[in-house]
């Protein structure tokens, strides 16, 4: 009991303090709106509802990518800069409930930010035949997965500029080895190797199969996949801190 | 050193490479006392208290805390430790009573029970009409205080504090101090690290100075006086020079030695207690008024620059630029 008071009031103070002030919420919408109006475009040359659904997935994945890689790397790494971090880290919590907390609130976050173009689409396309319970599934597991990246990045960071660097080196390659636009099968055979080494390739391939029916892997093999990534990245992440937070 | 205290430390060590930041101490601290920890900065203070929180890893030794191996078993020797960290390091975006709240819950503290201490604390911290205003608008001072609420919230058997009164105006450091004397009547041991000497002085039962990672000297302020101190002094400031007559005093107070000093003052020191009527009266019979007299006792100050070597004057200068830094 005493471990999740602890957890829920790490979890509430996240969500209030970070993700719920207005320049968030604001990055949560139009980041993915802007990006749907620019494909748009580009897709035909001018306006073309039929598209939207498409775009879908690709939107998805980026939005929950870019909300949760940059918010968590960002938060820990102004927390440890402030030392209140500290407080946590001397709390008679188990590092696991720790880390469980602050990744939630970015989880959160992220699962948000996947729907914000899902809402909007639903206003001008038609969204029936998808499979929402593989879409959440998808949506979850890509959150989870890229805010343990932005977990990996704050452990390496000691500045806020540090932490949006590295978010940054990491999260604009993935736009175009993800499949998040262009198709994995269309990228150069030497960098397809590279796609299949990043988890956000499978969780956009599971939403492709799930909102266009074209995904190119099996489902259950996708979800398992990113499974194991999000349990190897938990682990290391808890390494890494035990080795450079308690020092 | 003995194991009969709420904490037993024996042996502590740490190294960076091979920089040995504390190097094989020892001590143990007495249920209910405050435990003075004092060196200048880079002596080892905070590394042995980040040890003993566990924010760091020990390279050797053991430490315990109220029977429980706070080594290996860090997070419940973490449940009945206050932390109170060198920084006011709580969240600017909360008010005061949100993060005390706050930090009660990270101890598994209910909903009510950690809104009635917070109430309790930001009164007793005299902080009852900022407890709604953001911790980024609190003065210095209010902020210490604040932690130091926070540090104390669930009520821990064993307070820890790194530099508690660094950097704050004299007021809030009185208040602090009168804090800190109130929680060990209530029973809380503390233990507190500082390189402010009077600050040492005033609060702590007992003292261990910490020079280049190695206790120098741990005891009660007069164990350590006692130490250093090597028989009696006064000191007496008359209506004139004293000088013509220090050897017809040297006769008259047998084992005293008496030394003639500027602005017509004089020192006597002796094995024995110097009584000062006998010295008043004497020079009264010289025809000589004296303004001021009183006994000469050595300061803690005195008895850690002569154990440690370190001179008085660069810590005061390490304090006031900790002092700005903050």
């Amino acid at each position: 009991m005493k471990t999740w008071i602890a957890f829920w009031n790490i979890l509430k103070k996240d969500i209030q303090n970070y993700y719920l002030k207005p320049p968030n919420i604001s990055w949560g919408i139009i980041f993915p709106l802007s990006w749907t109006l620019m494909q748009l475009i580009r897709s035909s040359g001018g306006m073309n509802m039929s598209d939207i659904r498409t775009l879908l997935p690709g939107l998805m994945g980026m939005s929950v990518l870019f909300g949760t890689t940059s918010m968590l790397a960002v938060t820990i790494t102004f927390e440890r800069k402030g030392r209140s971090f500290d407080r946590l880290l001397l709390a008679p919590i188990s590092l696991s409930t720790l880390v469980a907390a602050k990744l939630s609130g970015a989880i959160l976050f992220g699962v948000f930010n996947a729907f914000v173009p899902m809402l909007f689409a639903s206003f001008f396309v038609d969204l029936t035949g998808i499979n929402w319970g593989v879409v959440l599934l998808a949506v979850f597991l890509i959150a989870v997965t890229s805010t343990l990246l932005g977990l990996l990045i704050a452990v390496s960071a000691k500045e806020v500029f540090e932490a949006q660097t590295l978010s940054n080196f990491f999260r604009f390659p993935m736009l175009f080895l993800c499949g998040l636009f262009l198709p994995v099968s269309s990228l150069p055979i030497f960098l397809r190797p590279i796609s299949y080494l990043l988890p956000l390739t499978y969780g956009t391939d599971l939403l492709s199969g799930a909102v266009l029916g074209s995904g190119t892997l099996p489902t259950l093999l996708s979800i398992l996949i990113l499974l194991v990534f999000a349990a190897g990245l938990f682990a290391f992440c808890q390494h890494s801190i035990r080795r450079k937070w308690i020092l | 050193m003995g194991t009969t205290g709420i904490v037993n430390v024996t042996n502590l060590s740490k190294r960076y490479g091979n920089f040995i930041a504390v190097n094989g101490i020892s001590f143990s601290i007495r249920k209910g006392e405050i435990f003075g920890f004092l060196g200048p900065n880079g002596a080892g203070k905070t590394t042995t208290i980040n040890m003993m929180i566990g924010l760091a890893r020990p390279s050797g030794g053991s430490i315990e805390i109220d029977g429980i191996d706070a080594v290996k078993n860090v997070k419940k020797a973490q449940s009945i430790m206050g932390i109170v960290s060198d920084e006011s390091n709580l969240y600017d975006e909360m008010d005061g009573f949100e993060n005390l709240c706050f930090c009660g819950s990270l101890y598994g503290m209910r909903r009510e029970e950690r809104e009635q201490r917070a109430k309790e604390l930001l009164a007793q911290f005299d902080l009852a009409k900022a407890g709604k205003r953001p911790f980024k608008a609190y003065s210095k001072g209010m902020r210490r205080k604040l932690t130091i609420a926070a540090g104390i919230i669930h009520r821990p058997e064993i307070l820890f504090l790194d530099e508690p009164t660094t950097g704050i105006d004299v007021e809030s450091a009185r208040q602090i101090r009168h804090l800190l004397l109130e929680l060990k009547q209530g029973g809380t041991t503390i233990f507190i690290t500082t390189h402010y000497i009077e600050d040492a002085e005033r609060i702590c039962d007992r003292i261990a100075f910490i020079v280049g990672g190695s206790i120098v000297a741990n005891g009660t302020v007069s164990e350590l006086m006692k130490s250093v101190s090597h028989g009696y002094a006064i000191r007496l400031t008359a209506d004139q020079n004293l000088e013509p007559f220090t050897e017809d005093m040297q006769q008259h107070f047998e084992g005293c030695t008496v030394k003639v000093n500027e602005n017509h003052e004089v020192t006597m020191v002796s094995e024995e207690r110097i009584s000062l009527s006998p010295v008043l009266q004497y020079l009264d019979r010289k025809g000589i008024s004296v303004f001021e007299a009183k006994e000469i006792r050595p300061s803690l100050e005195d008895v850690f620059v002569k154990i440690t070597g370190i001179e008085a004057e660069k810590l005061k200068k390490e304090k006031e630029k900790g002092g700005m830094a903050k």
